[in-house]
């Protein structure tokens, strides 16, 4: 296949999407040309789809062009899964479903909404909530992010811990495929016949395909919610808390911690009260029927206090609850005043090893001389270190990424994963080999072949370049992309 | 990488790399997705409940290992995973995962496939593969685990899987009346299960005590039974749920027992036939008949079988 020019591309682009939909400008080039990770690609043409006939007639053309397509939704991924690279180093297109932003139907007697991919998740949210339903999924970026990102990394969440991942909110996916078809991968039936390629493509990072609808599940709203802040003289006490209450039988809607570091900076952003004095900060809320929310909380608090805690608050109404959450939910933003760049590190360990590990990755950031602040989702033992450094010091970003590998070494050797909720986009892709095996990753690599054989779609991402059958050779470990 | 546990080699041993080969758990689902090649060797994948951590809400757990072995394990530290196969006592983990159906409490607790964390395979080339990870919230790679559950073996077979437990409720109460079941499903919040036969609806309700009570008190005329009616067992059909109840609905009462606010709809012997499931669309054929090709190029693993 001959590889046409940029120009040609873009321009039979514009002529199938529109000269508006198609950006060729050197300022929008380098704006997509990265996500929310620290990786910068090249972009040869942004594509600004507003309907599937769009993705498709974008598909086709970049596919005859012989440029791969990098699909993207709201840029707030921080795997570098969005950032455009190809095998051959030709700029890809990349494919912007934040037009498709609307609200398809909500059918709330079956408690499902068919939404558009660009849809944003507290945009649905905030629409279904007069219904007393909701979009379960809650990741701290809720404001900007869209559903079809959502489903491309199955994203989690605070909420995620008693009611799950994304992967278990979605009942189906219209895809556009590498070839231009299109397929409706799982159904609203609860057992769809044949293999579970919903369930394949949900958390797939954009390398299967380019959701173009999705059938979400709305979740009924709890009738009560009793939202906890308990804070403690010493991480341990907080992390021995977390693992107190789920072995007490009691799983918490959400249950999140923040060290001592993090409830300063988002003390002196937000001013929500939070104990600036304790060394860290359990934020717990319990939710559904009246009596079990108050046994749970009550438990939560005896727990609580039995394993040192210094203060316990319960939020008195809605307003202090949604403060206590503006507090959690703006961390990042807090932290962006502290320093002018920030890597936010996701990785995931058994709770009850949370103590420990919180002390290894203090000691790992000392030993690195990076600046280190943690809040993240104690229930599940999601981990979010969030290291803070000025990208112009020379040597700060090595500093980082030597930190954050060992962070992962650590979190892997304590059984644990390499993500949570972020994914892996460029930025995790050669650790791959310290979670699974060469013939692991070739089968994995065997899941996407078989979605799109040509490899047209977000190539090099998630899995290492030898995991392709034939292909097979050794992977440099540890190579921070 | 750790070393495999013996009783895992052995299992990939034995399913080896070539020839045909079906696996068999308690065999109490064994006609879904057709008869299989009498050419295939019988294997049966490896037993028991390794390692159970309440405090993680995790499980590890053998294919082989039946259900109602897994349920007393857990139970006996106040868990479970919602499995609720018809035969616990015959059916394995195994088998229910490749299979891929969930019980009547799914509109609860979720499918059988949200449950599954991590998963230890034997592929067709005879190799011991891994997908996911022992933790309850893993973005590690492709999604292994469904991809497997409900495959029918044809893709892999599971040996060992890692599943997410839940806490029991401390009160479950089953209750049946004459009420309408979709009025009754949206009258309650967050039921375990909701069951109508075309003439009674059930209802289990799990969770604090008052709660439960509470919820009950909003059934008019629903009284406490002892458990769901007999689910028939001739015919299973998936529907979206509000179509489910539509064409359920036009069959005889008693005939057949729908999970409301699910869509399944159990058939007994009597019931009309069942409308034949849409088959996959052309693009979806073609990527379930690349990943055969990809996974099982000479079509070994439970020949004739079809998900």
């Amino acid at each position: 296949m001959q590889r046409a020019r940029s120009e040609d591309l873009a321009g039979e682009l514009a002529a199938a999407l529109g000269p508006e939909a198609v950006r060729t400008g050197s300022m929008e080039r380098s704006l997509y040309a990265r996500d929310a990770s620290m990786i910068q690609g090249e972009a040869a043409v942004v594509c600004l789809c507003a309907s599937r006939a769009d993705v498709q007639a974008a598909v086709d053309i970049a596919r005859r062009h012989g440029r791969a397509v990098v699909p993207r939704g709201a840029g707030t991924g921080l795997a570098g899964g969005a950032v455009p690279v190809s095998e051959d180093g030709a700029p890809p297109v990349v494919l912007v479903t934040t037009r498709m932003n609307r609200v398809v139907e909500v059918d709330p007697a079956q408690r499902v909404a068919w939404v558009q991919p660009g849809v944003l998740n507290l945009d649905l949210s905030r629409q279904v909530a007069p219904l007393g339903l909701h979009f379960a999924p809650d990741p701290s970026s809720q404001q900007a992010c869209s559903i079809g990102g959502n489903v491309a990394n199955n994203s989690g969440g605070p909420h995620c811990l008693a009611y799950g991942v994304t992967s278990a909110h979605v009942l189906a996916v219209e895809v556009v495929l590498s070839d231009g078809s299109v397929t409706t991968l799982g159904g609203l039936d609860p057992e769809p016949a044949g293999y579970d390629l919903r369930g394949a493509f949900v958390g797939s990072e954009g390398t299967m395909g380019i959701a173009t609808a999705v059938a979400v599940r709305l979740t009924p709203l709890p009738p009560v919610i009793r939202t906890l802040l308990v804070g403690f003289a010493t991480a341990e006490d907080a992390a021995a808390t977390v693992s107190a209450v789920i072995a007490a039988g009691v799983v918490p809607a959400a249950l999140e911690m923040m060290d001592q570091r993090i409830t300063a900076a988002v003390e002196d952003f937000v001013h929500a009260g939070f104990p600036t004095d304790a060394a860290a900060v359990l934020l717990v809320e319990v939710d559904g029927l009246a009596s079990g929310v108050e046994a749970a909380a009550e438990t939560v608090a005896r727990l609580a206090r039995d394993g040192g805690a210094t203060s316990v608050r319960v939020a008195a109404d809605a307003a202090e609850r949604d403060l206590i959450w503006k507090g959690r939910k703006s961390a990042f933003g807090a932290v962006a005043r502290l320093a002018p760049n920030y890597y936010l590190h996701d990785t995931v360990v058994p709770r009850t090893r949370l103590a420990d590990i919180l002390n290894a990755v203090y000691a790992v950031a000392d030993r690195n001389q990076v600046a280190v602040m943690n809040v993240f989702h104690a229930g599940d033992g999601n981990l979010h270190p969030l290291f803070l450094f000025d990208r112009r010091v020379p040597g700060a970003l090595e500093r980082v990424h030597a930190a954050a590998e060992e962070v992962l070494r650590i979190c892997l050797d304590a059984g644990g994963a390499l993500s949570g909720e972020h994914g892996i986009g460029l930025e995790k892709r050669d650790y791959m080999p310290l979670l699974f095996s060469e013939a692991d990753l070739v089968a994995q690599d065997g899941l996407r072949d078989a979605f799109d054989p040509m490899r047209l779609f977000n190539p090099l991402k998630v899995l290492p370049s030898g995991s392709r059958c034939g292909d097979l050779q050794a992977v440099p470990a540890g190579a921070w992309v | 990488m750790r070393a495999a546990p013996d009783v895992l080699e052995r299992f990939r041993a034995e399913v080896g790399p070539d020839g045909p080969v079906t696996v068999a758990g308690g065999m109490t689902q064994w006609d879904v997705g057709g008869p299989v090649d009498g050419s295939a060797r019988v294997v049966r994948a490896p037993t028991g409940v390794v390692s159970h951590l309440p405090a993680e809400m995790i499980v590890r757990v053998r294919a082989g290992t039946t259900v109602a072995e897994l349920d007393d394990a857990l139970g006996s530290a106040g868990q479970f995973v919602p499995l609720d196969p018809p035969d616990p006592r015959r059916a394995t983990v195994g088998g229910v995962l490749s299979v891929g159906r969930s019980g009547p409490r799914r509109l609860r607790w979720g499918p059988v496939r949200d449950c599954v964390l991590e998963v230890r395979f034997v592929s067709a080339a005879g190799e011991l593969l891994k997908g996911g990870a022992p933790v309850v919230k893993n973005v590690s790679g492709f999604d292994m685990g469904r991809l497997l559950t409900g495959s029918l073996g044809t893709l892999g077979f599971l040996a060992e899987v890692v599943l997410r437990t839940h806490p029991r409720p401390a009160a479950r109460r089953w209750l049946a009346g004459g009420g309408d079941p979709q009025q009754t499903f949206d009258s309650l919040y967050r039921p375990s299960t909701v069951l109508w036969d075309g003439a009674r609806t059930w209802v289990l309700l799990e969770g604090h005590p008052a709660d439960v009570a509470d919820q009950a008190g909003r059934l008019p005329g629903f009284a406490e039974v002892a458990g769901p009616p007999p689910l028939p067992a001739a015919g299973r059909v998936s529907l979206a749920p509000s179509a489910a109840l539509g064409w359920a609905a036009g069959l005889g009462p008693g005939s057949f027992v729908v999970e409301v606010g699910v869509g399944v709809v159990h058939l007994g012997p009597e019931a009309a036939p069942a409308p034949a499931p849409p088959g996959p669309d052309p693009a979806a054929a073609a990527i379930a008949a690349r990943l055969k090709a990809r996974f099982d190029p000479g079509g070994r693993l439970n020949p004739g079988r079809r998900p």
